[in-house]
């Protein structure tokens, strides 16, 4: 952890303004922001761990939490909102078994959060799954989603397995 | 690299010229909407049929027969071209034919008409009314009243390849301006009234001459393209579909105001988007339109890529220097304005993406030329994304002062079949909702304003009579509150009362005091906060109270939503004579509030029922009623 810290460090000028992009590429390596990696930056870049974490907790994107294999992001513009994104969403926590705010299912595998608006507004309702958008969706179009994205993953642990 | 505007001519000239050799050009659009009805495929298809033909012919290819007539056909992906509706769109030029909702089946078909000169009637776009065919897209209702300036080059070029953008003119508009005194530069943009696109309409020429006339050692421009409002996506369709008129733009404002360098402020949802603009930052360094001494001048400039990192405040363009600076994204007060102290306490001026791309065109054309379209207060067009219960969705760009209603019925074909219009947002979480008596209404930026709405970033949402007004209100104080930075006790104290208020409207549990505390509140928060967030968060709560009063009545007095929206206040029946008694519904219910024996009619308790509507989503023979 500390190793990759260091490299995407390496990668940046040694100020305050390397800040943000920094936490990105930590966020798109971890999935989430490892607390000790905070320090490390804070260290390196010249900043208090204070500053670090207050601008980490700022930002929408950043995740202190350990986010699941695919991040299915429901967006809640209002063209979705007005075409039915609330619906949707309230199926896929009913679907993940998600109570009590809980964002990630069980099983690590899904993370459901809403996200203001994709820019698809065209296609509403519109979720994100990683970095593929869907559009026009139904909670029913949803559930055959996550039973295929479910399959696949069965299926490259079993590969997975019987390789090792 | 290109060192002279008379090479940068010429060559525009050459690649114009080539582009036009090929028997045809066929542009799939890979905009966000046809990217997610599967528009790659549909590229790859015609590709793969031209080769099949022996008639795919590159730009490459093109540019080494300099201009001579071929037979092939070029194949290129495009930026959006607006009609997502019927996407996947296709556009043939130069027969100017527009092909919609093509799947790769239909490839074969369409290709081999490109190729013998004919048009394929069935993948046209058919009016709805007259089922006549328009194989011309300028024949479109959906095209007919468009005047495209800043979305000029969106869908009809490739955006990964910037020769495609110097055969349209590209980089001629800062050719131009680099020939010409700075303060005539100025002069210029001010005499073409040019107003900030990104929601105030402020004038851009005013920022640039108080940047211009500071003394300073650093200047910068930022580009800010933190898109947040819900239901826009210009901004995104201009990054994504002509990255270089933004550069462009960029390097001009730079000339102008004597700056070195520029940043571009990218919103984090949109990759695309980034991907995009790193291509095209680094082609133009290539090309020598950034770096030293650009087209021989003596101006030197460059830019660099900032991505957002998921927060709407940050489009208040004093936030958004604190977040590239590294911090949180906060407003400050001003002044003093970032024009004369911005990014690290420099002179800073700040356009929005759609205004930047608005610039190269000014200074090809002139001001005199802009002044002709739009108002005399708002010259020029302005690109709205229209989306919602309307028949048409998509990207528009029209003149300024163009009604509503033109927009609405004109452009977008008017609702979506058996739906009524009720209201259109207007301008996102800072606008307003107005209702249908106000269609009239000229869009521009002063006649919004005094009706309680404002342009916006351009975000057009149409809404029919099943959405709860109220339920909308809720929504965007959902959103405003979530997104207040904390910083004025005001807009983060006032803001969660708001909601509060409002959820317990559309709970059924409001008082009819709650609408004057609501106006209260709305106007001490508009007063007690620094920045344009805080400011018109309270709009659209004051505009539909405003407009749609008697919605609030119902849900306070009634305890009714009318649009059957407001979850709480709906009741959920099984029908006895529709219910086969499967038990699907009682084994989807999450509450236990759907009992009965198996073949006979279940039935629902009202006291458990938590309203989540599983039942109705489980029941295969549609028995279950929803009431208001």
């Amino acid at each position: 952890m500390l190793e990759v810290t260091n490299r995407i460090l390496a990668r940046h000028k040694k100020a305050p303004s390397s800040l943000i992009p920094v936490l990105q590429e930590l966020q798109d390596e971890f999935r989430y922001l490892p607390k000790e990696c905070l320090t490390t930056v804070a260290h390196a870049l010249g900043i208090s761990p204070a500053t670090v974490y207050g601008v980490a907790t700022f930002y929408a994107q950043f995740s202190l939490e350990p986010k699941g294999k695919y991040v299915i992001r429901v967006c809640d513009g209002t063209a979705c909102h007005v075409r039915g994104s609330s619906p949707l969403y309230q199926a896929i926590c009913r679907r993940l078994q998600l109570e009590n705010g809980r964002a990630t299912s069980a099983n690590g595998l899904f993370t459901v959060e809403t996200v203001a608006c994709l820019g698809a507004c065209v296609l509403a309702p519109v979720a994100m799954i990683n970095d593929q958008v869907y559009g026009q969706l139904t909670p029913e179009a949803m559930n055959i989603i996550l039973d295929e994205l479910e399959k696949e993953d069965e299926a490259r642990d079993r590969i997975c397995n019987t390789a090792s | 690299m290109i060192a002279s505007a008379t090479q940068l001519a010429e060559l525009g000239q050459r690649y114009s010229s080539a582009l036009a050799g090929a028997a045809a050009q066929i542009l799939v659009c890979a905009g966000p909407g046809c990217a997610a009805s599967g528009s790659r495929r549909v590229f790859e298809r015609v590709k793969e049929e031209l080769h099949k033909r022996g008639s795919h012919v590159t730009v490459d290819y093109l540019l080494e027969n300099g201009g001579s007539p071929c037979t092939g056909a070029v194949t290129l992906e495009s930026g959006c071209q607006g009609f997502c509706q019927q996407g996947p769109l296709v556009r043939v030029e130069p027969a100017g034919v527009l092909y919609t909702k093509v799947r790769p089946e239909d490839v074969p078909e369409l290709v081999d008409a490109v190729l013998e000169g004919a048009v394929v009637e069935r993948l046209l776009y058919h009016e709805p009314e007259t089922g006549r065919a328009c194989p011309q897209e300028a024949e479109i209702p959906f095209y007919r009243t468009q005047v495209r300036i800043a979305l000029e080059n969106c869908g009809a070029i490739d955006p990964e390849d910037i020769r495609t953008y110097i055969a349209r003119g590209g980089y001629q508009g800062l050719a131009k301006a680099l020939a010409m005194d700075r303060t005539a530069l100025v002069a210029e943009i001010k005499a073409a009234h040019l107003r900030g696109r990104g929601g105030g309409g402020f004038p851009t020429a005013a920022k640039w001459e108080t940047a211009a006339a500071q003394e300073a050692d650093e200047k910068y421009i930022i580009c800010n393209g933190d898109e947040g409002d819900p239901g826009a996506f210009m901004d995104r369709s201009i990054m994504e579909g002509d990255p270089h008129s933004v550069l462009e733009g960029m390097l001009i404002a730079g000339y102008a105001v004597g700056a070195k360098e520029g940043y571009i402020y990218v919103r984090a949802e949109y990759p695309l988007a980034v991907k995009r603009l790193q291509k095209a930052v680094c082609d133009a360094r290539e090309w020598g339109f950034l770096g030293q001494n650009i087209l021989g001048s003596s101006f030197s400039f460059d830019i660099s890529l900032k991505r957002g990192a998921g927060a709407f405040v940050c489009g208040e363009e004093t936030a958004l220097i604190a977040s590239i600076e590294g911090q949180r994204g906060m407003p400050r007060p001003k002044p003093p304005f970032p024009a004369a102290a911005g990014l690290w306490g420099k002179p800073t001026v700040i356009n929005n993406v759609e205004t930047l791309a608005n610039v190269p065109r000014i200074l090809r054309r002139g001001a005199d030329w802009f002044r002709k379209v739009g108002t005399e207060k708002s010259p020029g067009t302005k690109t709205f994304a229209l989306a919602g219960d309307v028949a048409n969705t998509g990207l528009v760009e029209v003149p300024m002062g163009l009604t509503l209603r033109e927009i609405v019925y004109g452009i977008g074909g008017g609702l979506r079949s058996g739906s009524v219009l009720k209201a259109v947002q207007i301008g996102g979480p800072s606008g307003g909702c107005l209702p249908a008596e106000l269609l009239d209404i000229p869009l521009d930026f002063d006649s919004l304003q005094s009706a309680g709405a404002m342009v916006g970033s351009g975000g057009l949402v149409v809404m029919s009579e099943k959405t709860c007004m109220v339920e909308v209100a809720r929504f965007f104080m959902q959103f405003i509150q979530h997104e207040s930075c904390g910083k004025c006790t005001f807009c983060r104290e006032g803001t969660l009362q708001m909601l509060e208020i409002l959820e317990r409207i559309t709970r059924g549990e409001g008082r009819l005091e709650d609408i004057d505390l609501l106006k209260e509140l709305g106007q001490a928060i508009k007063q007690g906060s620094l920045c344009g967030l805080g400011k018109s968060a309270p709009n659209p709560v004051l505009s539909t109270l405003e407009y749609f009063h008697s919605e609030y009545v119902a849900h306070i007095v009634d305890k009714r939503c009318p649009a059957g929206v407001c979850t709480a206040l709906r009741r959920y029946h099984i029908v006895p004579e529709r219910c086969r008694g499967c038990s699907r519904c009682a084994k989807a219910c999450p509450a236990g509030a759907i009992s009965g024996t198996v073949g006979k009619p279940y039935t629902i308790s009202q006291e458990k029922c938590v309203r989540c509507g599983a039942c109705v989503e489980n029941c295969k023979f549609q028995a279950i009623e929803v009431t208001a």
